[in-house]
């Protein structure tokens, strides 16, 4: 197995604060992790580190066996390390097409490279591309403030993917999305993401989709780790089920089809 | 890249052609109105650019006046030839614009328009209080030649809107093809989401650098025009922050739809203030202002927008037309 990600000694302080502390994980490639935790457990924290928008206090961080400590967001985007957001980050006075296309422009494009047209039919190809793995092709011709919150979270995971990646970061790819909606987002992501064989990494807090689209979870309580399993030991673990995600839930709902 | 037909390329290219053909026509004073159109417009380009990418500089005369000053500096050394100082004035805007960027492009709104203008007034500073620069009086600017050729009577000045014009409709084109460019259309992006600029895996702030650098060669070149056309430099007339207002102003009675519109509002701009000169010299001040008050109010995005306007207009008029038949 090739190793993807790894994370090692990992600390986060703002002033006195810690916001993450002895974070040790390492990803595989294929696996789909799932990160659970209350809110300000560090988990977007986390996220912001490995991604080079905050600088870690201590601590290595290695994608594909490369030190990226240090490194703009930009710069780990290049090496095939992405992310969408919690509120989708697009251009809102534009068309879903023109947001693909300019994603598509910035990825494919650098140099004396980017004073080439930005309009090319083969680019426009691999726009309605994606467009269509991502299921939402009918809203080519919207402009992106118009969407439906669950089409613009689409349309940012779409963006953030057009450089096929080699491990991709969801921070809550269905937060602001109805129950009966949630599950065929999923769908509709984890599909697309399968196709383009990207490791997932996702912040969730609807067990039910934890226990559904992944097969380990890392649950952050106060800027630590406190389990790194596999999705049903860390659903039956005490620790886990004190600090995240409370006595009452009973794991096993989504076979029984309580979410259909 | 012209899958379709390019409307604004033919459009300046229509434009270039019927300026030639004016050129012949044009009695002194107007050619004088044309070539400061000219100049004001190539600046104005500039500020579309930055405009698009979501700033606005409240001092681009500092780059106006590098480009003017430039002239008349190479001038003292017996330089008059005006393909040379073309190349040099804004060779050198355009140097000091990367040089600044390196410091503007942290910011933005009106930290940016306000740190330009600061930049300007210090460049006023020095020209005002150095003698060897000619202080307030500024410096005189001789004939210029082309090539070693130096055209006599008429003929100079014509050669002259000539230069100006082709230059003009070569930076224009330029922009336009840069705007569509993955590069240019980053503008919106910038403006949009920095963030997801940055994700996508480039920098914002480089992003913002190139176009200021584009900017302060266009104001630069506009300079050189103007300190050729006018014949003389000052700070007043140059380097003054009101200069730069008056690029704001084209650039909002323009708007930022077209680099063509650019050059009809530098033209309309141009117009305004000479005939509010003429016909009103006490409150000639307070017309343009009433004129910037009617564009905002009535088309905020500009001279372009009139066009849009009237074609919803016409397909207003032309869905009722079809409802009142279906009626009948």
């Amino acid at each position: 197995m090739t190793r993807v990600l790894e994370v090692h000694d990992l600390e986060k302080k703002f002033g006195g604060v810690v916001a993450a502390h002895d974070i040790n994980v390492t990803v595989d490639v294929g696996e789909n992790i799932g990160i659970i935790g209350a809110n300000g457990a560090g988990k977007t924290t986390f996220v912001n580190m490995v991604t080079g928008y905050l600088p870690p206090s201590s601590g290595r961080i290695e994608f594909m066996g490369k030190s990226v400590v240090g490194l703009k967001p930009r710069d780990v985007t290049k090496l095939g390390l992405c992310r969408s957001f919690q509120v989708p980050q697009v251009f809102l006075s534009e068309t879903v097409f023109d947001n693909m296309l300019v994603a598509y422009g910035i990825a494919e494009r650098s140099g004396l490279g980017l004073f080439t047209p930005l309009h090319t039919e083969a680019r426009e190809a691999r726009v309605d591309a994606q467009l269509k793995r991502y299921q939402i092709s009918e809203y080519r011709d919207a402009t992106a403030s118009a969407l439906p919150q669950g089409v613009r979270k689409l349309l940012d995971i779409a963006m953030a993917t057009v450089r096929n990646p080699k491990l991709v970061m969801l921070d809550e790819p269905t937060s602001g999305i109805s129950a009966e909606e949630k599950f065929g987002l999923m769908d509709i992501i984890m599909q697309a993401l399968k196709e383009e064989e990207t490791t997932v990494m996702f912040i969730e807090h609807d067990m039910e989709i934890v226990e559904r689209f992944v097969n380990r979870v890392w649950a952050f309580y106060q800027g630590e780790i406190i389990c790194d399993a596999t999705t049903a030991e860390a659903m039956k673990d005490e620790k886990v089920r004190e600090f995240v995600i409370g006595q009452e839930y009973h794991p096993g709902h989504v076979e029984g089809g309580a979410h259909a | 890249m012209t899958r379709q037909f390019d409307r604004t390329f033919w459009g300046l290219t229509a434009g270039l052609l019927f300026l030639f053909v004016l050129n012949l026509f044009l009695e002194e004073w107007m050619r004088t109105i044309g070539l400061q159109s000219l100049s004001r417009g190539l600046v104005a380009v500039g500020l579309l650019i930055l405009w698009r990418t979501g700033l606005v500089s409240f001092g681009h005369a500092l780059f106006f006046g590098f480009g003017a000053y430039t002239v008349a500096l190479m001038q003292i050394v017996g330089v008059n030839d005006i393909f040379v100082l073309m190349f040099c004035g804004t060779a050198v805007a355009g140097l000091f614009a990367f040089l600044l960027g390196f410091l503007l492009r942290q910011y933005r709104a009106i930290f940016f328009a306000l740190l330009n203008m600061a930049f300007s007034m210090i460049l006023y500073g020095v020209l005002a209080k150095v003698e060897s620069l000619g202080s307030t009086d500024g410096i005189g600017i001789n004939q210029i030649t082309y090539l070693g050729l130096k055209p006599e009577g008429e003929g100079y000045r014509m050669a002259l809107f000539v230069f100006a014009a082709v230059f003009a409709y070569i930076a224009a084109v330029g922009a336009h093809w840069y705007l569509k460019s993955t590069l240019g259309m980053m503008t919106m992006a910038v403006r949009e989401n920095e963030i997801r600029v940055e994700y996508l895996g480039y920098s914002a702030e480089r992003a913002i650098h190139v176009k200021y650098v584009i900017s302060g060669l266009l104001a630069g070149a506009g300079g050189v025009i103007m300190a050729i056309t006018v014949g003389h430099v000052d700070p007043e007339s140059m380097v003054y922050w009101i200069v730069s207002g008056d690029f704001v102003f084209i650039t909002i009675l323009s708007g930022t739809g077209n680099v063509g519109a650019t050059f009809i509002g530098a033209l309309v701009y141009e117009l305004l203030r000479t005939y509010a000169f003429e016909f009103a010299p006490q409150i000639w001040q307070l017309i343009l202002g009433g004129s910037l008050l009617f564009i905002i109010m009535f088309l905020p995005d500009g001279l372009w927008s009139i066009r849009s306007e009237w074609r919803n207009r016409r397909n207003l008029a032309a869905a009722a037309r079809s409802e009142t038949q279906v009626a009948e």
